[in-house]
């Protein structure tokens, strides 16, 4: 050996313990035995991954599919909606239960456009989806395949949400389902993009956001949407989801939401869930920091705060 | 050359010191302002990844023309002063992004549907000058560090490894830490302070060490 350097012990018998550690964290991963995955597709912006797993078909933006999942659905019943955030973004209709002009920001696998659009068959829908790949696998594989009341743009959420306000189009619904766990795009979580989107609302309009609740982002995110729509319900299961559901006039009281729920009882029943599960969930409790710093267009580091636990 | 008669190994010392530290600097500066122009245009272009390949365009044509238009001015009588004030113009062609910036991607959304040349004409507007200004300095800086021929090779990739290492720190710094801190207009207002500060420090070396009996620097 070469003088100056020395065998030591204890720095040996560490790498030979983060040795053994990392075999036996290597078996702790479950195997994926029961899943197959049947379709895989490299788009522009990420790797898109069709998998059937427990008798559902599952989108999956990630080959980590189980914190990345973007849209399961039944194989059984394609119509029952499979996670809660999708259940709780129809909660949007106990605000208002008679959107006829509906926009949808993010389609994923495009279950909620078309159970929308089975509910309301006068409604026209607009879908924005930034990325032409999902699109086309909603289409293949999860059963996307709406009428002309369906029209879908393939654009940036920002962009398209821009040039409607602009157009002086407005909706009665807006869902906003843009994020995934691992990527947000930033500039669609800032006061300024949702002042644009509040201004494309009609007076009895409702917006629905999928948003997070796991990291330092939910009290940013919180203060934020909190500046653009003062008091708004805040509908969470567990730590996991987390709705957010805005209106552009006063929010409707939890009596007016018990009379809508009463109202489309039956029209949720076939998607798997009602009243007695979506309307205990209303909340308007603040249950963040509220001196949080407002996500602006000049600061939106929400990627960054997402993942600073 | 002329220039180099009666300086001392001290002089020349500082010199390059200052050449390098302009160098480094535009290259922390340029990669900087590159990350922020795509979060600039976002709100009116969106972050597809047609705007970052606008975004990335502009600025290697504006570098390419700023290498070209800094190596034909470093013919003309060389000079650490001059260095000095090509930096001092490039932050200030970048004041206006500051205050101009949302109007002039308005004008220009309203009049370009198509995202890609709306993005590539906004960057080309707000971003085009500051970056070619910043694109003539290692050129010159490659001038002047040079005296002698037999040289060159060694100075010119030590200033191209001061001015890259300079954008990674740049684009490093930026990204992971300062948007995480502040917002896009204060680390614009703190990229063109330090540019200026240096701008002015170099001059005011160069005049202390011009008054008295120092021979020029």
């Amino acid at each position: 050996m070469r003088p100056g350097y020395r065998f030591n012990p204890l720095l040996a018998l560490c790498a030979v313990f983060l040795i053994v550690l990392a075999f036996f964290a290597s078996l702790m991963i479950p195997p994926s035995a029961a899943m197959t995955v049947i379709h895989t597709e490299k788009s522009l912006y990420r790797n898109i991954v069709v998998y059937e797993e427990d008798e559902q078909r599952c989108m999956s933006f990630s080959r980590r599919h189980e914190t990345a999942r973007q849209t399961c659905q039944s194989l059984q019943d394609p119509r029952q909606f499979v996670f809660s955030y999708t259940k709780m973004m129809m909660g949007a209709l106990y605000l208002n239960p008679h959107p006829r002009k509906i926009l949808m920001i993010g389609l994923g696998g495009g279950v909620l456009p078309m159970a929308l659009a089975t509910l309301f068959p006068d409604a026209r829908i607009d879908v924005v989806e930034i990325d032409p790949a999902v699109v086309k696998v909603a289409r293949r594989f999860f059963g996307f395949n709406p009428g002309p009341q369906v029209q879908v743009f393939e654009d940036d959420g920002r962009v398209f949400v821009k040039r409607a306000g602009k157009s002086g189009r407005r909706y009665d619904l807006i869902l906003l389902d843009a994020f995934d766990h691992e990527y947000i795009p930033e500039h669609l979580l800032t006061l300024e993009f949702l002042f644009e989107v509040k201004a494309l609302l009609s007076a009895e309009g409702v917006l629905a956001a999928n948003t997070f609740s796991s990291s330092r982002l939910y009290d940013h995110e919180s203060v934020t949407y909190q500046a653009a729509f003062g008091v708004f319900y805040n509908l969470r299961v567990r730590m996991k989801n987390r709705v957010i559901l805005a209106t552009m006039g006063e929010l409707p009281t939890l009596e007016t939401i018990t009379r809508n729920a009463a109202l489309l009882e039956e029209h949720l029943q076939p998607l798997g869930f009602g009243r007695d599960w979506l309307a205990p969930l209303f909340s308007t409790k603040r249950d963040w920091n509220p001196d949080a710093r407002i996500l602006t267009d000049q600061y939106a580091p929400s990627n960054l705060l997402n993942a600073a636990y | 050359m002329a220039a180099s008669v009666g300086r001392t190994v001290q002089d020349v010392i500082w010199r390059r010191l200052f050449i390098f530290l302009i160098a480094g600097w535009s290259g922390f500066l340029v990669m900087a302002i590159e990350l922020l122009s795509g979060r600039i245009l976002a709100p009116n272009f969106g972050n597809s990844i047609h705007v970052w390949g606008g975004v990335i365009t502009v600025f290697m044509l504006a570098l390419a023309l700023g290498y070209l238009l800094g190596g034909r001015w470093s013919l003309h009588d060389p000079s650490l002063f001059r260095l000095a004030l090509i930096l001092m113009a490039g932050a200030a062609a970048i004041t206006p992004v500051m205050g101009f910036a949302d109007p002039v991607l308005d004008w220009i959304f309203d009049r370009v549907q198509d995202p890609r040349y709306g993005s590539l004409a906004a960057v080309a507007l707000l971003f085009f000058i500051p970056t070619t200004l910043a694109g003539m300095i290692s050129p010159y800086a490659v001038r002047l560090l040079v005296q002698d021929s037999q040289l060159s090779g060694h100075f010119a990739g030590l200033l191209y490894f001061v001015s890259t290492f300079g954008s990674a720190a740049g684009t490093l710094a930026t990204s992971f830490y300062l948007v995480l801190y502040f917002e896009i207009n204060q680390i614009l207002a703190g990229l063109i302070g330090i540019s200026l500060t240096l701008g002015l420090l170099t001059l005011l070396a160069l005049f202390i060490g011009n008054s008295g009996n120092a021979p020029r620097l």
